[in-house]
């Protein structure tokens, strides 16, 4: 069943169907021998609806590591608003997380993973966060939001390596989490994924993932309405994460239907 | 006071029912499900003709209703019609719009072209407002060429060098986009074919079992049914399946069904 995140449902304080978050504040005020409380109610302030939002992310493992591409658009609903937002981020020493969907979710989603590295540094005791523990505490961390209706909105894909382990793994809205030597978000678990069923193998060289994943990105950017032609890549080894500098894809549209597709019947379309 | 006629509907739909339908609904009634053919089809065209392919599931809800459908209808000797959507609606109008394809053939003399099929059907669907719930990928070659159009439920079209419609559609335009070229030789363009349908097949739950695909060319056609049955049945009994109990035969008598029967050659009648 569909949660419909903009309709009232029974409300445990009102005894009826509303859509606010009660939250109840003694204020005693002192007349006499009473004392009044006052519960003050505010109206809801859950993710309804995405404002700004990614379009999908698309992650394979290679020989060395994980490579993951995404495209440079935010948009805001059908405008292309924002062009250059980068939704490829490294985490601590081992991860990288790619996330679709609304931007300011994800900047909050950065805002934990910072603190969350910074209390693993703090510790100081030669062990870093690995991509399977940031996978884990996102998958947490969605999961509960979700629970009390208030989801970040969001799919992510959290890949890295740790001594020579390699982790790809994704979390969405709702916490479906799972890993695989192959993941993509989106419109990307359609259009991305047949490919990389048949074209994926364990021993891919760093150019044939790169080659792999704009296969992918072009099929996406062809029939994906928010894609945009300004793609991303970056990459995790053992080495440290590395995110390249931005690119775009080649397109072809000489096929001879587009050229004149009425050449059989005049006048029709 | 004098009573209205009752002028009987002349065509379309009547939706009398459907506030009662609603009603039923509201009180807990589950209507009945219809059968779709959760499908993947696809159409290319290549050096000489057209390629039509589609996969042979047939679904009603979660259920595989028929493990191997044709989806692949014929329109006319040149013109084959792959569809998807409700099974119903796409054998319908299909076996429609091909009959009156041949009368047409009957009043002009002439072989059929791909635009007049394209036209009828797209007529009809129109009327229909997208409540025939058949999206279809027509091909054929005609004197003026190769054609492979793609038509819509609510009657919108598209001619395409390649197309894909049904639930596995995105799963098969995946293989299209990142392998189609103009110009393919016959087994190059069978082999896409049999490559998006299988992607389709393997990718979406609304398709599976045998791979079906018609090779149109100028003059030609080749329908190959399962032309690729990816999907065996893994165990099978080499015994075969035996009865347990054996009936005794008493006595046998083989009456063989066709008689001879004589034409005795009679007067002609006078008119």
């Amino acid at each position: 069943m569909l949660f419909r995140w903009d309709l009232a449902y029974h409300c445990l304080v009102c005894s009826r169907p509303c859509k606010r978050q009660h939250t109840r504040q003694l204020y005693p005020y002192l007349t006499g021998s009473f004392v009044i409380t006052m519960d003050s109610v505010t109206e809801s302030q859950r993710t309804l609806y995405p404002y700004v939002t990614g379009s999908s992310v698309v992650a394979i493992k290679y020989k060395d590591g994980i490579l993951m591409a995404a495209d440079m658009g935010g948009s805001y609903g059908s405008t292309l608003r924002y062009k250059s937002v980068e939704r490829l981020k490294p985490i601590g020493k081992h991860s990288l997380l790619g996330a679709s969907g609304e931007i300011s979710d994800f900047q909050e989603i950065m805002r934990y993973l910072d603190e969350l590295i910074l209390v693993d540094n703090m510790w100081d005791d030669g062990n870093s966060l690995g991509p399977k523990e940031v996978h884990n505490y996102l998958t947490r961390v969605m999961y509960n939001r979700r629970n009390k209706f208030n989801p970040l909105w969001n799919s992510l894909v959290l890949g890295g390596v740790k001594k020579g382990e390699k982790y790809l793994g994704t979390v969405n809205m709702i916490g479906i989490n799972y890993e695989d030597n192959h993941v993509a978000t989106g419109l990307g678990n359609h259009l991305a994924r047949p490919i990389l069923r048949d074209e994926w193998n364990e021993n891919l060289t760093f150019e044939e993932g790169v080659k792999l994943l704009e296969k992918c990105m072009r099929v996406l950017l062809y029939r994906d309405r928010s894609a945009v032609n300004k793609i991303q890549i970056s990459k995790i080894t053992e080495e440290g994460a590395t995110v390249y500098p931005p690119f775009s894809l080649r397109t072809y549209w000489e096929f001879k239907a587009f050229q004149n597709p009425t050449a059989g019947a005049e006048g029709s379309w | 006071m004098t009573k209205s006629l009752d002028i009987p509907p002349k065509g379309g739909f009547s939706f009398d029912l459907c506030r009662r339908n609603d009603m039923l609904e509201k009180k807990g009634l589950k209507a009945p499900t219809y059968l779709k053919t959760g499908t993947t089809i696809v159409g290319l065209v290549f050096k000489d003709g057209i390629i039509l392919g589609a996969d042979t599931r047939a679904t009603e809800g979660p259920i595989v209703a028929d493990k191997n459908c044709e989806k692949i209808h014929y329109m006319a000797p040149n013109i084959y019609c792959c569809g998807a959507g409700t099974a119903a609606d796409t054998e319908a109008v299909t076996d429609m719009v091909s009959s009156q394809l041949q009368l047409h053939r009957y009043h002009t003399g002439r072989e059929s072209r791909v635009v007049t099929a394209l036209t009828l059907l797209k007529r009809h669907l129109f009327n229909y407002q997208g409540h025939v719930s058949a999206a279809l990928v027509l091909g054929g070659v005609d004197i003026t060429g190769p054609h492979l159009h793609t038509i819509y439920p609510h009657g919108s079209t598209d001619t395409l060098p390649f197309a894909t419609m049904g639930s596995g559609s995105l799963a098969a335009m995946s293989v299209f986009e990142s392998k189609y070229q103009e110009n393919l030789t016959r087994e190059q363009g069978v082999n896409l074919v049999v490559e998006a349908i299988c992607a389709g097949i393997f990718n979406d739950l609304g398709s599976g079992s045998n791979v079906d695909v018609c090779v149109i060319t100028r003059g030609n056609k080749e329908y190959l049914r399962n032309h690729l049955q990816p999907n065996p049945r893994t165990f099978v009994n080499p015994k075969g399946f035996t009865f347990s109990k054996k009936t005794e035969v008493l006595s046998t008598k083989i009456t063989p069904l066709k008689e001879k029967v004589e034409i005795i050659e009679a007067d002609a009648m006078e008119e």
